[in-house]
């Protein structure tokens, strides 16, 4: 009743300061968890603040943790599906897992350390070097390849045709029988749209012998509020199935990410926690909320 | 749904056109308005708490409720007050009196470092300069072979005496982190752009986090060493609030004495300008706009400030207001 409804807010209303709420809400902004969601996650705290009567700063804290790890730590598959394809009444292809993204986020560092991780499993394992435009990017990825002894698939030439190479390198996954191929690709802004109908391509040309299992979309956790769009425009074009989050070992701490998942409901995989080939690491999300509230 | 700034506050000037006076309660209204999208434009917690305490201070003033149009003036503010932050004017490269010139590039992993390089060398070259590159990460896998190829497309000359980390045996162990003499071969190579008579020097760094002691440790030894004219900061304008921890500690490792904002075509609204000026007072002296080598201009405050508050043409904006 109304009236209720009245006496519960009077007899209830939340003890704590504005101080105590701005600081809450200044964790989450410094997160880059986004204006918008960070207002509506206090607006909904205030409320059961108020119904549960809760008085305790640090109380409200610990509610806070838990709606959050409750939100980003939403029931979601995180495991990488990499097991081999069988083709009906055809040969068995490899798995196939893209890396996308804009420059510079880590995409050739993950596919490195995901060899690793892949070999280490006892898989066999290719590397596509489907970057052909950005100065020495397949001599870092084939440097990567080396450390753990698998062959990276590579143009001789800068500037070929990057679907082709992706081509050859899953075809070569196919006739060696490889477990798992992993192709690297150029970084592009998602605004460049002559780049993202380029990756639409690699996509489709690598479809004719297996289409992809995963797209890991490679989002660097010191971006801002631009990751939503990243992520949505990535999505589009090249059907992402997970997230990877790299530099999570510096000070930032990746909170775009809770849109990202929330919105598109992609869940984050993997996080990158840095530059060696051991520093890769499955999402564990309340690990992920102890960074944002400290 | 009204999306941008300029949409929002058109919307609120209209309803004040009529009354022609700002109440406190309508300069509140704005002020949360121009709080929520410095905000969405990844404006740092901090910078965008002074800038607003700041902006309602002078729009509460005498000179708004004197003004013929207050809501025209309001707006009038809070550009100003951004383009100050942003620099007001920008200043040119300080060339050293006495040849080589040396500049410095630091920054995060992935910023665009590498890349200036040869932008810089580019632009230098045109200008009649003999710049030449020093590649000094040896950190990165192929750092060294991707700052040749970008030298050799910009066509100067590239000092590279150590190939760096390119081997399976390059791999750095955790008891030993660090592969080469960075320090050194920077040191050669401002030696080397003396004799050979290059007035320029650039050198490349590793990319590095602003709490990485160690190599952070080595930026400032390799400052130490070369005595640089000019060390710049290259900064991703798709940083979020990060911004203002990685300005500090560069601030602090390295001292740098400008700033370059990378990746500026893409759609971010880049936010970080405002908090890289604002907390370290140094300008930002370039903008970053491409991956080619000719993709590098002179970096204009006034368009960096109608870009962050998705203001559009602010001029337009006052006169409709
Ligand atoms: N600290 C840290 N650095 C990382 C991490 N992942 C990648 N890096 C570094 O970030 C920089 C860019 O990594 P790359 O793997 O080349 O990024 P990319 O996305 O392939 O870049 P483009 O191909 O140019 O778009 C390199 O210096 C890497 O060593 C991480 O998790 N932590
Ligand atoms: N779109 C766009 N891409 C850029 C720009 N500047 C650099 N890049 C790209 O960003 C990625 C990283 O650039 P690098 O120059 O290698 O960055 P870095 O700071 O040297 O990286 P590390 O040495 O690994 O720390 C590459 O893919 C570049 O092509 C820019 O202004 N716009
Ligand atoms: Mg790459
Ligand atoms: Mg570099």
């Amino acid at each position: 009743s109304p009236l209720g409804a009245r006496l519960l807010e009077v007899l209830s209303r939340d003890s704590l300061t504005e101080d105590d709420w701005d600081e809450l809400e200044e964790d989450l902004l410094l997160a880059d968890i986004g204006a918008g969601p960070t207002t509506e996650l206090l607006d909904s705290l205030r409320t059961r603040v108020r119904v549960l009567g809760v008085r305790e700063p640090s109380a409200v804290r610990e509610l806070l943790r838990e709606e959050l790890v409750a939100l980003v730590g939403a029931d979601m598959d995180r495991s990488l599906h990499l097991d081999p394809v069988l083709v009906e009444d055809g040969p068995r292809v490899p798995a196939v897992l893209l890396v996308v993204g804009v420059n510079g986020t880590g995409k050739t560092t993950t596919v490195g350390k995901l060899a690793r991780v892949l070999v280490a499993e006892g898989k066999s394992v290719v590397l596509g070097a489907a970057d052909t435009f950005r100065a020495a990017a397949a001599d870092q990825l084939t440097t990567w390849g080396a450390r753990v002894g698998v062959e990276t698939v590579r143009s001789d030439k800068a500037g070929a045709d990057p679907a082709s190479v992706a081509f050859d390198a899953v075809a070569r996954g196919r006739d060696d029988k490889a477990d798992v191929v992993l192709v690297d690709t150029a970084g592009r802004l998602q605004n460049k749209a002559g780049l993202m109908d380029e990756l639409g391509k690699i996509v489709r040309v690598t479809s004719k012998v297996a289409a992809p299992s995963e797209v890991l979309l490679v989002l660097d956790a010191t971006t801002g509020q631009n990751g939503l769009t990243q992520a949505r425009v990535f999505a589009e074009v090249a059907g992402v199935t997970g997230i990877a989050l790299t530099k999570l070992d510096g000070t930032a701490k990746g909170g775009i990410v809770v849109q990202v998942q929330r919105e598109l409901g992609v869940p984050v995989k993997l996080v990158g926690l840095g530059e060696g080939p051991d520093d890769l690491a499955p999402f564990d999300a309340a690990d992920f909320v102890d960074g944002i509230l400290g | 749904m009204f999306n941008s700034l300029s949409d929002r506050l058109t919307q609120t000037f209209k309803n004040l056109r009529s009354r022609g006076r700002l109440s406190e309660a309508d300069i509140d209204s704005t002020v949360r308005e121009i709080r929520r999208a410095l905000l969405d434009a990844d404006v740092a917690v901090p910078v965008v708490r002074e800038f607003t305490g700041a902006v309602r201070e002078r729009a509460l003033s005498e000179e708004v409720s004197g003004a013929l149009n207050p809501a025209q003036q309001v707006v009038k503010i809070v550009n100003d007050e951004l383009v100050a932050i942003l620099g007001g004017q920008t200043r040119p490269l300080n060339l050293a009196k006495t040849p080589p010139t040396v500049i410095m590039l630091a920054g995060l992993q992935g910023a665009g470092k590498t890349t200036l390089a040869g932008k810089l060398a580019l632009a230098l070259k045109e200008q009649g300069h003999t710049p030449l590159l020093v590649a000094a990460d040896l950190q990165r896998p192929n750092a060294v072979s991707q700052l040749s190829v970008v030298a050799e497309r910009a066509g100067v000359p590239v000092f590279a005496p150590h190939p760096g980390n390119t081997s399976a045996a390059d791999d750095p162990a955790a008891d030993a982190p660090l592969i080469g003499d960075p320090v050194g071969v920077a040191r050669d190579g401002v030696a080397e752009a003396r004799t050979k008579l290059h007035d320029v020097v650039i050198v490349d760094t590793a990319g590095r986090l602003g709490i990485d002691e160690v190599l952070m440790k080595q930026a400032s030894d390799i400052r130490d060493a070369i005595m640089p004219d000019e060390v710049l900061f290259v900064i991703d304008a798709m940083i979020g609030q990060d911004a203002v921890n990685t300005a500090r500690a560069f601030a602090d490792g390295v001292d740098f004495t400008g700033v370059v904002l990378s990746k500026l075509d893409g759609d971010a609204r880049g936010g970080a300008a405002l908090s890289v000026a604002k907390v370290t007072g140094r300008p930002i002296m370039f903008a970053s706009t491409g991956e080619k080598l000719t993709d590098f201009e002179v970096f204009h405050p006034d368009r960096m400030a109608s870009r962050i508050l998705d203001m559009g043409d602010v001029l337009t904006l006052i006169e409709q207001a």
